[in-house]
């Protein structure tokens, strides 16, 4: 059974049809790459699933049970987390700040409750630890490479055991040298039994790090096959519109 | 500090960022970084040079009553200055202070004078500065209206509705409370004037805020990246109404003890503060895009201001160029921060 199943999901603004009738499915420790031109409805997708706002039709099953999200805190409830293009990141916080920010740990004291930093940093370290990254906990965002506030990023989505973890252009911004370090990291997330979904422009990344590969054209779905089964010229093509469907 | 870049990668074998092996930054360093610290250090460094420049100085400045006035005229600016400091912190700005506490305080005149007593009229002058507040907080957190324009609106309104409730009449008559009115803000406890009592309580209470609890934290991230918060779950709307409503209380408190050491309260009392505030909240290191200060820094940055207003007045420098004086500080201020900034990165 698919962790995440998608079934007819449309999406309408207006006269504007973002998705149409996308049947789209996930799997535990599988990296599915979603590839399509801007306006396919790549960002549209993500922002169903991640509960940023619901579908016009279709439905969503969570481990076979029927989800509604009405708000991204909804998705993350149950398991589902976004590694936003931007990153979301407080630059003016430390690394476990943002790792724990709206989820903080608190520490009794007497009838008030106040930071535990020492518990966050610890926890914080174990996450970076995990992901094989040298960001300390204690450091500025603001003073991190590109590659340290990925690992921020992707540390806060390992913090609530995330099921699935959804990705928007992780490497669009960064230089070349980051990006190899991004992949790993998200290879590490997959080894753990996390279903990913890579969204990127990047034809490279994603044949490097994605099991299978799903191309969206006009909010239709139009492949839907195994990285090994494509090649980047045949993706291409499905992307422009050269090829019809694979 | 041997962990260098160089030494590093080639102990890795593997070619990461320089960036990356950056060495962990000290306590020092860090103390070295804040702008408050310089600030500190300022306002120890200017009376001593004015010493050392002008002999006949040092004779009026470190005489304890002179420190005794400087500290309590600075107190009625860094009250407020707390609450506009946490205002600061979510990216947001509170010009209308000044008119509030013209609101605050003729109510508190309005209602003393007609002999009721005080606590009801603090209540009172509170509860308006609180109203005056959450006008502000409901129109910039819910309607998304811009704090600059709302609280500008503001400072109309308030420096208007003191006119007209107090149909521009002075207060003096306190009715029985007044001594008591009098003693709060005029007053001292152990050689210390009374102000400066409330001011420290109150600086100590919001630096444990911004500090330890989970509200605090959360205005720094919505000054970092508003959207980010809001993303994670973080109430952004009501955490910017309510730093708008701990303005107008802060003012409030800084309006009633302003009273009671004037002994008198016109509509025109607090004209100009916003400013001040302003002023002093840049100075200890808040920073108008959000994110940045304390409450040190409000504590600071008016301390600062009052330190020069007095040294230049004790060394019979003409008061027109007081504002020229203060006003080179707030440059100088934001043009160290930008320093700062460049090295960070």
């Amino acid at each position: 059974m698919a962790l995440l199943e998608l079934k007819g999901i449309s999406k309408h603004f207006g006269a504007i049809e973002a998705l149409a009738a996308v049947d789209f499915d996930m799997e535990p420790g599988l990296v599915v790459g979603l590839m399509g031109d801007n306006g396919a409805g790549k960002s549209t997708l993500v922002k169903v699933i991640a509960g940023n706002f619901p579908p016009s039709s279709g439905e969503m099953l969570l481990e076979g049970r029927r989800v509604h999200f009405h708000k991204p805190v909804d998705a993350r409830a149950a398991g589902i987390e976004v590694v936003y293009q931007d990153l979301a990141l407080c630059n003016n916080l430390s690394a476990s700040a943002n790792v724990f920010l709206g989820r903080e740990k608190m520490r009794r004291f007497g009838p008030i409750r106040v930071l535990d930093d020492r518990a966050m940093h610890v926890r914080a370290r174990e996450l970076f630890g995990e992901l094989k990254s040298e960001t300390r906990p204690a450091d500025t965002v603001r003073m991190m490479s590109g590659g340290q506030r990925q690992a921020v990023a992707i540390a806060r989505t390992h913090l609530s055991q995330a099921k699935i973890v959804l990705m928007d252009e992780p490497t669009a911004a960064i230089s070349v040298r980051q990006v190899a370090e991004v992949l790993d990291l998200l290879r590490r997330l997959r080894d753990q039994g996390i279903a990913i979904l890579l969204i990127s422009h990047r034809m490279p990344d994603v044949f490097s790090v994605a099991d299978r590969i799903v191309v969206l054209r006009r909010g239709h779905k139009v492949a839907d096959k195994p990285v090994a089964d494509s090649s980047p010229e045949e993706v291409t093509g499905l992307i422009t519109g050269a090829i019809r469907a694979a | 500090m041997d962990n260098r870049p160089t030494t590093t990668a080639a102990n890795n074998g593997m070619a990461l960022d320089p960036v990356e092996q950056t060495p962990p930054v000290s306590l020092w360093q860090r103390l070295l970084s804040k702008q408050a610290f310089w600030v500190t250090i300022a306002v120890f460094l200017i009376p001593l040079v004015m010493t050392l420049i002008e002999p006949t100085f040092a004779a009026v400045f470190w005489k304890e009553g002179n420190i005794f006035n400087v500290t309590r005229n600075f107190a009625f600016i860094a009250i407020i200055a707390l609450g506009q400091v946490a205002v600061m912190i979510t990216g947001g700005i509170d010009l209308s202070v000044g008119s509030v506490l013209a609101v605050s305080g003729i109510v508190l005149g309005l209602v003393m004078s007609a002999d009721y007593s005080f606590w009801i009229a603090a209540l009172a002058a509170i509860m308006s500065g609180v109203a005056c507040g959450a006008f502000n907080g409901y129109l910039i957190s819910y309607l998304r209206l811009s704090p600059f324009v709302v609280t500008l609106g503001m400072l109309s309104i308030g420096r208007s509705l003191a006119l007209a409730i107090s149909n521009n009449k002075f207060f003096y008559q306190f009715g029985h409370d007044q001594k008591l009115l009098i003693e709060l803000g005029g007053g001292e406890t152990f050689g210390i004037a009374n102000p400066v009592i409330f001011l420290v309580v109150l600086a100590l209470f919001m630096a444990f805020v911004f500090r330890f609890t989970k509200w605090g934290r959360h205005l720094y991230a919505i000054g970092g990246n508003e959207q980010a918060a809001r993303l994670t779950g973080v109430p952004v709307d009501r955490l910017k109404f309510e730093v708008y409503v701990l303005s107008g209380l802060m003012t409030a408190i800084s309006a009633i003890l302003s009273v009671g050491w004037l002994g008198s309260v016109t509509n025109g009392i607090g004209l100009g503060y916003e400013l001040r505030v302003i002023a002093s909240t840049v100075i200890g290191g808040a920073n108008l895009m959000g994110g940045e200060g304390g409450a040190y820094a409000a504590f600071v940055g008016a301390a600062l201001i009052e330190v020069i207003r007095n040294s230049l007045l004790l060394a019979g420098v003409d008061p027109y160029w007081q504002g020229t004086f203060v006003g080179l500080f707030i440059i100088l201020a934001v043009l160290l921060e930008r320093l700062r900034g460049r090295r960070v990165n």
